[in-house]
């Protein structure tokens, strides 16, 4: 069997570190960071999903074809994101007017 | 090609014909699973899409909600289905050594997490509900008046998007009594647990929602 058992040590691990990394997101909100507070928000989140994603949800056991696969889904979605505000966030750069 | 045809009493009694050995059909089934994920992950991220936007061009607005929102509420409810998500991990993994009682113990922890959670959730909407905050219903913003429209449209987001997320609390409820029932009729072991790793993995993406919804709701603006 390619799929091996982890050992219960593992999976306590990175739920510890789950609940702490939840603690400390909750925690830094509370912080004035200006800009920074989304950023480090979001840095967390992606931390924790990638533990739940490597480990819980066992993908790095799995085979190269299924890796690809969860990054592909992750990368569409980020095109999705990433292509949406390259209009919504650069509109204002425009005044009003010169639109074309 | 008869002759070179696996005996019945070899064949394991979930190897679906199609598939050359359990291997195959566990790997299979996994990429299959991962495959439904991917369009639940365009699902989502479709409102989490239009929600960055929105933000961008609401960024006070939407700062402003957060007086509403209960973040230690929230915070619970996160490290509850975190908690979830290590008993059914402890599941799937009861299920690969073949132990039907802790499959049986985990599976049931699992579920009282994941009620915990949705029981939470749904105070928070009787809550929202009270406090005049539902859009479209009476919808009522008497502290920052000049928000009165663009704050609405971060609750329509707040409530479609943990709406959905407590949609597919439900089904994963389903599905976890499903495997429950199942635990009981067929004997998981390493050969087999498929049904127990699939139903894991939708589990687990389920939370993953959750951790992203959570920053991006309850703590827009808490430090303000």
């Amino acid at each position: 069997m390619n799929h091996h058992v982890m050992p219960v040590r593992t999976y306590v691990l990175i739920w510890l570190v789950l609940i702490i990394a939840t603690g400390t997101t909750l925690g830094v909100a509370y912080i004035d960071l200006g800009p920074w507070n989304i950023v480090v928000a979001m840095m967390i989140a992606f931390t924790k999903m990638s533990l739940v994603v490597l480990f819980f949800m066992h993908v790095k056991q799995q085979s190269n074809l299924t890796k690809l696969f969860v990054v592909a889904g992750f990368f569409f979605l980020a095109i999705l994101i990433f292509v949406a505000m390259t209009d919504y966030g650069t509109r204002s750069w425009i005044p009003p007017g010169n639109m074309w | 090609m008869a002759d070179q045809a696996v005996p019945m009493e070899q064949h394991s009694p979930f190897l679906q014909h199609h598939f050359d050995d359990l291997d195959q059909q566990l790997d299979s089934s996994t990429l299959g699973m991962w495959v439904f994920l991917l369009t639940e992950i365009m699902f989502f991220g479709g409102m989490f899409g239009a929600y960055t936007i929105y933000r961008s061009m609401y960024p006070e607005a939407f700062a402003s909600t957060s007086r509403h929102m209960i973040p230690w509420l929230g915070g619970i409810n996160t490290a509850v289905l975190i908690c979830s998500s290590l008993t059914m991990a402890l599941a799937v993994r009861s299920a690969q050594i073949g132990k039907r009682n802790l499959i049986r113990i985990f599976l049931i922890a699992t579920m009282i997490f994941g009620i915990a959670f949705i029981g939470v959730k749904f105070t928070e909407y009787y809550l929202h509900w009270k406090d005049h905050l539902v859009p479209w219903a009476g919808f009522q913003y008497p502290e920052a008046p000049q928000f009165f429209r663009q704050a609405q449209i971060l609750f329509c987001f707040y409530f479609f998007m943990t709406g959905f997320h407590a949609l597919h609390m439900f089904v994963g409820l389903g599905l976890l009594t499903w495997l429950l029932i199942k635990n009981e009729r067929i004997t998981f072991g390493p050969t087999y647990y498929n049904p127990v790793e699939i139903t894991g993995l939708y589990w687990h993406f389920v939370d993953i929602v959750w951790i992203f919804l959570f920053p991006l709701l309850y703590l827009i603006g808490a430090h303000s």
